[in-house]
């Protein structure tokens, strides 16, 4: 029961970075219609922002990681405006796969920038633990879990009841009527590349914290693809859903799987987010939540 | 063909394999050039040329599903590894760890080809379940699930760090992978696998552009434009997006036993994400839905890092060792990759096939600009 109860924990700190990576990707998607691959980039880069505010430039943790989260989105507007500016209009298609080449260069400069060596975000959590009875539980999985529950609460409030949330949510339901209205769509793009990024950094920061940051965490970004696919690429509530659902689903394989289903190999744990996104997708084709396509002939 | 070669003036010449006599004329010049290459060619450039011409076959086969039928594959890389394994396990020897069966390479070359398009089968339904973006993301995790089980499948891999021996190079018991003499030349291990390569590619290519002309590329051109608009006109949409995707792996499990084969070692690390951006790269970079194309990326990204390697006797920034210089030559390569990526995807969608019609009009034209 304790190793059910420390594996349900961890399973949802992983699934709340999960979510909040598949919540990038959903809000971009939305809002300018692109697929983006670029988030394992994105957050190893974020790492790195956060290493070199709070080790380099030897920075409080709690101003290192609001500096690096700040740059991340300085740098998502710099990629919008750059790169997938001359590709609106373009092929979705087209896009997608522009998106890979640019997460293929970010990966390359972040593990250029951090190097060989794992380094710290100089967090206040390091490997301390709390416990519960005879729960043990990581503090940084704590962390985790406040950080984005806090996150998604700022989030809806800000889609809810700021005018530019509005502008936002307008632009994912139609382009040209927002356009009509006054909204400054290309501004909405640059935003939504902004906030995706400074998810992508956040959820970074805290992968990183306790162990460190290495170049390698951007196996684990990845999987928030599949999250972000199991809850439906144009839902919200799918990002967050889909996210805790693998992060779990991940805490237990990686207990129980070597015990009960010992053919499926070492670090099943690993590849199970996509099994799991493979049987979703056979009975759900759009995802849990996501809209189905209507087309238009 | 006199007069003006320019003018298409009926269906049939549209799609010839050549467009006129003087392109067929050109095409087996350079066929001859390619052969005489092969025989003068060092031996590191002719293993090269050797792996360009294979990994040409695999291009090929990405972008028939790709390119043609426009469903977006991440998951080359999968069917080239099965393709691989497949070659080794069939025609490979049985010992220690790992199991093989001794087979000929007439055998196992195809088989290999065939049980990466049984995979591609079994992947296919999905294909016509899911449409577009999610589509990426199944061929996505199939490369994740893949690499998965080459690692631990340790019977046909040799797990990971440990790895297996590729099957033989020897056919019709010419060794391949000795130097020696081929019908009374001498000719060298690579060479020898430079002439395979070639009418490997020569003749995996020329099945390929005959499909593309038939019914079969014109209904999968057609799925590609506007799916519903093909589905309307007649075209089953099921039934051919199986066929782009089982000739797709067909192709694609061909050119992995037979790139593995020159290797003559497989390590079960190596099919995993970056391998397939290297052939969307190839495919984009060459050219969409051309043949000609996917031979000029694959080409072109196969001698990229000899041609990073020897820009980096000149370019200060880049270097062997991780600690010197400001990027090793691996990652200025990958970062090549994408940065090609983004630029032909931004400045030329037809990629150095648009390029090189581009240029040849130019020419074509001179002095005029038009």
């Amino acid at each position: 029961m304790t190793e059910f109860l420390q594996a349900t924990v961890r399973g949802i700190s992983t699934g709340s970075i999960y979510g909040l990576l598949a919540l990038g990707f959903v809000i971009i998607y939305k809002s300018t219609q692109v697929l983006s691959f670029a988030q394992r980039g994105l957050t190893i880069l974020g790492a790195f922002w956060g290493v070199y505010f709070a080790s380099e430039l030897d920075l409080n943790f709690w101003i290192a990681a609001p500096l690096a989260i700040a740059f991340a989105g300085v740098l998502g507007v710099t990629i919008e405006r750059l790169i997938l500016r001359p590709m609106v209009g373009k092929p979705v298609f087209s896009v997608a796969i522009l998106t890979i080449g640019l997460d293929i260069i970010l990966v390359v400069i972040a593990a250029n920038l951090i190097s060989v060596n794992i380094r710290t975000v100089n967090d206040p959590w390091g490997l301390k633990t709390v416990s519960f009875g005879d729960v043990v539980i990581p503090q940084k999985d704590v962390a985790t879990i406040i950080a984005a529950a806090l996150s998604l609460v700022l989030f809806t409030l800000f889609f809810r009841y700021s005018r530019f949330g509005l502008a936002m949510r307008a632009t994912a339901a139609d382009q040209e009527v927002s356009l009509a209205q006054g909204i400054t769509v290309t501004r909405v793009f640059a935003s939504s590349w902004a906030l995706a990024a400074m998810l992508a950094a956040l959820a970074g920061i805290l992968l990183g914290a306790g162990t460190g940051v290495a170049p390698a965490l951007g196996t684990k970004a990845i999987r928030a693809l599949p999250a972000a696919v199991v809850g439906g690429l144009d839902s919200i509530t799918g990002a967050i859903v889909g996210g805790l659902l693998i992060g779990l689903i991940e805490g237990y394989v990686t207990i129980y799987q070597a015990d009960y289903l010992g053919f499926l190999g070492n670090n099943f744990s690993d590849v199970v987010a996509w099994v799991v996104m493979f049987a979703v997708l056979l009975v759900r084709p759009y995802g849990l939540f996501g809209t189905r396509e209507v087309e238009r002939v | 063909m006199r007069g003006r070669p320019g003018l298409i003036t009926d269906y049939r010449r549209e799609m010839a394999v050549f467009p006129s006599n003087t392109s067929a004329a050109w095409f087996g010049m350079l066929v001859v050039v390619l052969f005489w290459l092969g025989l003068n060619l060092p031996a590191d450039l002719a293993l090269l040329g050797a792996t360009a011409a294979v990994a040409s076959v695999g291009a090929i086969g990405l972008n028939i599903v790709t390119g043609w039928a426009g469903q977006i594959s991440l998951g080359h890389a999968f069917f080239l590894g099965l393709g691989a394994y497949s070659g080794a396990v069939l025609g490979g020897d049985s010992g220690g760890r790992v199991t093989g069966y001794g087979w000929e390479m007439i055998l196992w070359l195809p088989a290999a080809g065939l049980v990466a398009a049984a995979a591609g089968l079994l992947v296919a339904p999905l294909a016509f379940r899911l449409k577009g973006l999610y589509l990426a993301f199944v061929t996505l995790g199939l490369v994740f699930i893949g690499d998965h089980i080459f690692r631990e499948y340790k019977s046909m891999t040799g797990g990971q760090g440990v790895g297996r021996s590729a099957a033989p190079a020897e056919i019709f018991g010419w060794e391949l992978g000795k130097d020696g003499n081929v019908l009374g030349v001498f000719l060298e291990k690579e060479q020898k696998f430079y002439f395979f390569g070639l009418l490997l590619l020569l003749v995996m290519g020329l099945l390929a552009k005959n499909m593309v002309r038939s019914r079969i590329g014109r209904a999968l051109g057609a799925i590609r434009d506007r799916d519903i608009a093909a589905e309307i006109s007649g075209v089953p949409l099921a039934r051919y997006k199986v066929i782009a995707f089982v000739v797709s792996s067909f192709y694609a499990g061909i050119a992995g036993a037979v790139l593995w084969m020159f290797i003559g070692f497989i390590e079960p690390s190596e099919f995993n994400l970056l391998l397939s951006i290297e052939y969307i790269a190839m495919v984009l970079i060459g050219g969409v839905a051309t043949i000609s194309g996917s031979i000029m990326g694959a080409t072109f990204i196969t001698f990229l890092p000899r041609i990073v390697d020897w820009a980096s006797g000149f370019l200060p920034f880049i270097s062997d060792s991780l600690t010197e210089g400001v990027l090793t030559a691996p990652q200025v390569e990958e970062m090549l990759f994408g940065a090609l990526i983004i630029v032909f995807l931004i400045v030329e969608p037809l990629g150095l096939y648009g390029l090189w019609i581009r240029i040849r009009n130019y020419f074509k034209a001179w002095p005029f600009s038009f």
